[in-house]
């Protein structure tokens, strides 16, 4: 860790960093490079990097052959819907919790933390039951519901971080000004948190694709968001690796782009304070 | 900074998220909470009538339980040890001033981000399996028999593609914790003459304490319900060697239908993890003080 | 109009009484300041004024009307924060325009207004542009000129110049004291810094503890501090104390000089004592002179005194410049 100009270690640490980064990517390199090749070529014994015949066919018989578009929109619509109605709870709590600390709100805060710890399986049974019985199984609404309400609390602590940034005068400032509520939260909070707000937006639509367990378990042919319908791939029958791999490319692709741009929001969101 | 009129319109404004969220936890686990004491299987239609503690008995003393607790631990603590040490490894590294440096955080941060299926399906397909897995083939070529993962490690295979999965997060949050460490104290430890050991293990490292609190934590809190993982791979076997406490509550109530035992197990389970959420509050709540 | 009063005025956060009974008259057009340490509530009562924090009991009558209750927005005052607190996203020129929006007149007079405030404050050549394009002191000049347009009936400043550098602070003191002159409107003005509540006001409330020690003229205040607080507290160098014993029917306890009452001489005086350390300003000289019983006097003399560190000095003060504190503090009349 010392600073140390020279470039002779500067190489060495490169060549380590990317040896150990390229290793790291390899298996989503593998599967990208896959996804172009034929399916004997895929699982051939002497697989090569990439010198292959590429081809586009894995991802038109993916597209036309299986619901794989309406499982993507399924997708889509889940995770946009429910950070949208996420950010709609979620806003009025920040800014009450930001705004007009009580000695209560840490704790609040907390609890609000705590519920997202709470174990799946604890409430499975009872989440599949009522869902059953009211027609919400394997609906977008169900999910939508099931999303909000697990990313609730990391979307409150979020906004509340970054709420918590903006000086408390300026909203005081514009009560002076004459403003009512609406016109504080509309005209000032929001245009000045926008940043943070997208911020928040963007971690809830990750999270919400990828989760695996309630969209494993409540969804089936209708409602089922790409990583169900992934899943659905791993029959033993046939062995189909490159329709697989394009499968996986155009599921994993979207989300690792947005990642790639939300790795503040990833630290602020999941780590709770612990690093700045 | 509040006027009563302002702090009744807070109130209101907390309002719609305190209780979606007490109705999304309490609702839920009182229901499951009042089935773990019932004889309720859906396989067996009855009266559901209500039989204590035999629920917890059965769940407690089934071998299957101690196998998946056991495999609970060794998954946590096996994905706690890979992403601890390659994260801190890996932070260090980044630290460094190297070419290229935002291809490589590009790279190794990429893992996260892929759905846990996927992830699942790569590995056991492309990578792991004995006769078209790239393991295989690396295996062939090298003159050793290829390793049937998931028969043979299936426990450690799967240790291996979720650790794959979180390394990165690991490794971002030490990072930055990293670069908050102030070069000044670095540079007096090397005026008084530390060499870059000692300055790891006395600077560095304390400095990191948080931070890796922070990753125990959280990670924990997310492996011990670690399931797409599981469904897609080995369907918790052979036998129970790869089934954790989630996936063991998930067979008992969804596939065998039995709701009083599966409601068992899941109170189980929330008391576990209780137990770690009580240490991450504690840590969380220091923080908010800051 | 821009009276306020009040009655009984107290504050309490949770079980904490911050602020006591307070009375106090502003007088329509004055231009007074609450001056104190931190931590004396000198800010609350100000936010209490604005309507930005809950009184706990006592009423604030603006203009003869009880405003106790009364909703920040409709009080008719207008609030100069520390921060400024400008709206970060907006320009200048809709930073101004924020609370004529909301009090809906025509686009005309909106332009009128503006117009009037950036002129008086010369804020023509950046109306266009953001806050975070501002120096420090433009930005000030923009959160004036938004309480300004509001025509209020009183201004409430909240340590304004805190945020600004030693130089410029003094040209905004001057700018702020002539924009009273020409606005002629009541201005209530917090600061923790006696300079300026010793340049500016026309009246001068001194604040400790949540209690008002006293309320005057700048000269009032100077000359006939009621207690020893407000006699430290003006005046800068720090008035001189010295503990006396009590004799007999005296009961005074202290006395207190202000350094620049102190006459030197090398011969003789009512104190005698070695010269510590010096400081040459230029246009005056402050001695530090160790006196009897290890006390310590500052005296303020001419810029070319030739005194040396050790030099053995005699001080004299004038007896109508002394003052007299007995135990509580509280200032004894002289003669």
């Amino acid at each position: 860790m010392a600073i140390n100009n020279s470039n002779k270690s500067k190489l060495i640490y490169t060549f380590f960093a990317w040896g150990i980064s390229g290793l790291i990517f390899f298996p989503i390199l593998w599967t990208l490079l896959t996804s172009f090749k034929t399916e004997a070529e895929a699982i051939s014994a002497s697989p090569s990097l990439f010198m292959f015949d590429w081809t586009l066919v894995n991802y038109k018989d993916v597209l036309a052959r299986s619901p794989y578009f309406d499982h993507f929109w399924n997708s889509v619509i889940i995770s946009l819907g429910s950070s949208i109605l996420g950010l709609l709870i979620a806003i009025p709590a920040a800014w009450s919790m930001a705004f007009m600390q009580t000695k209560r709100t840490k704790n609040l805060l907390m609890w609000m933390l705590s519920t997202k710890m709470l174990p799946p399986v604890g409430v499975l049974i009872p989440i599949y039951m009522l869902f059953r019985d009211f027609g919400l199984l394997d609906t977008k609404i169900g999910l939508v519901i099931v999303m909000t309400m697990i990313n609730l609390p990391i979307m409150v602590w979020m906004l509340y971080t970054y709420f918590r940034e903006i000086p408390g005068e300026i909203l005081e400032a514009s009560r002076m000004d004459g403003a009512n509520i609406v016109d504080e939260i509309f005209h000032v909070l929001l245009p000045i948190a926008l940043p943070g707000i997208a911020s928040t937006l963007l971690l809830n639509v990750i999270l919400a694709w990828n989760e695996a367990f309630w969209s494993l378990i409540l969804t089936a042919a209708n409602a089922a968001p790409l990583t169900a319908f992934i899943a659905s791939y791993s029959s033993p029958e046939g062995l189909f690796y490159a329709k697989l791999s394009a499968a996986s490319a155009m599921a994993i692709v979207p989300i690792l782009i947005l990642g790639w741009f939300s790795q503040k929001q990833l630290v602020r969101g999941l780590s709770f304070g612990a690093v700045k | 900074m509040a006027t009563t009129n302002s702090r009744s319109l807070a109130q209101l404004m907390l309002f719609p998220s305190v209780i979606l969220l007490l109705a999304w936890m309490i609702v839920p686990l009182c229901m499951t909470l009042y089935f773990s004491f019932l004889d309720y299987n859906l396989l067996t239609p009855g009266n559901n009538e209500f039989i204590g503690f035999v629920n917890y008995e059965f769940f407690l003393t089934d071998p299957a339980f101690l196998e998946s607790f056991f495999n609970t631990l060794l998954l946590v603590s096996g994905v706690l040890l890979i992403t601890l040490v390659g994260g801190i490894g890996l932070a260090i590294l980044l630290d460094q001033a190297i070419w290229g440096r935002n291809y490589v955080r590009i790279m190794v941060l990429a893992p996260f981000f892929v759905m846990p299926t996927v992830s699942a399906l790569v590995w056991k397909n492309m990578l792991m399996n004995p006769v078209n897995g790239l393991f295989a083939h690396f295996a062939a070529w090298i003159g050793v028999t290829p390793v049937d993962f998931f028969a043979q490690i299936p426990l450690l295979s799967i240790i291996i593609i979720v650790s794959w999965q979180w390394l990165p997060f690991a490794a971002l949050i030490l990072l930055t914790a990293i670069q908050s460490l102030d070069r000044e104290q670095l540079e007096a430890a090397d005026l008084d003459g530390a060499g870059p050991f000692s300055k790891f293990l006395y600077i560095v490292l304390p400095h990191l304490s948080r931070a890796i609190t922070a990753v125990i934590l959280i990670e924990t809190i997310f492996l011990l319900s670690i399931f797409a993982e599981i469904l897609v791979t080995t369907s918790g076997g052979p036998g129970y060697a790869s089934t954790n406490i989630t996936y063991l509550i998930y067979t008992q109530s969804l596939l065998q239908f039995d709701v009083g035992g599966g409601s068992a197990g899941g109170i189980v389970a929330v008391i576990l993890a209780n137990i770690v959420a009580i240490f991450l509050m504690r840590i969380i709540g220091k923080n908010l003080e800051g | 109009m821009g009276s306020i009063t009040l009655k009984q005025v107290t504050k309490s956060f949770d079980k904490v009484n911050v602020i006591k009974p307070i009375d106090l008259e502003i007088i329509d057009g004055e231009f007074i300041v609450f001056v104190g340490p931190s931590g004396c509530g000198k800010s609350t009562l100000l936010r209490m004024i604005a309507g930005l924090e809950d009184t706990t009991s006592g009423t604030i009558e603006i203009d003869g009307k009880d405003a106790t209750e009364t909703p920040p927005a409709k009080r008719g005052l207008a609030m100069v924060f520390q921060s400024y607190a400008l709206y970060p996203h907006m320009t200048v020129r809709n930073n101004i325009a924020f609370p004529l929006k909301r009090e809906k007149i025509s686009a005309d007079e909106i332009e009128k207004k503006i117009a009037n405030a950036a002129k008086i404050l010369n804020l023509d050549s950046y109306l266009d542009r953001k806050p975070g394009q501002l120096s420090g002191g433009q930005r000030q000049r923009v959160a004036i000129g938004r309480a300004i347009v509001r025509q209020p009936s009183a201004f409430l400043f909240d340590e304004p110049l805190s945020n600004l550098d030693a130089s410029l602070r003094v040209n905004m003191r001057l700018e702020i004291s002539e924009l009273h002159k020409s606005l002629a409107t009541t201005m209530v003005y917090v600061t923790h810094d006696q300079v300026e509540a010793m340049t500016m006001a026309d009246r001068i409330a001194v604040f400790n503890a949540g209690i008002i020690e006293q309320v005057g003229t700048p000269l009032e205040l100077y000359n006939n501090p009621v207690n020893q607080f407000v006699a430290g507290f003006i005046g800068s160098p720090k008035m001189n104390f010295i503990n006396v014993d009590s004799t007999g029917n005296d009961p005074t306890v202290c006395i207190g000089i202000r350094p620049e009452h102190i006459e030197i001489s090398t011969e003789k005086g009512m104190w005698s004592g070695k010269v510590g350390v010096i400081e040459h300003l230029g246009s005056e000289t402050f001695l530090h002179v160790h006196i009897e019983n290890n006390e310590t006097l500052t005296v303020r003399t001419d810029g070319n005194c030739e005194l040396k560190y050790g030099d053995k000095v005699y001080l004299s003060a004038a007896d109508n410049k002394i003052l007299h504190f007995d135990a509580a503090g509280v200032t004894l009349n002289n003669d």
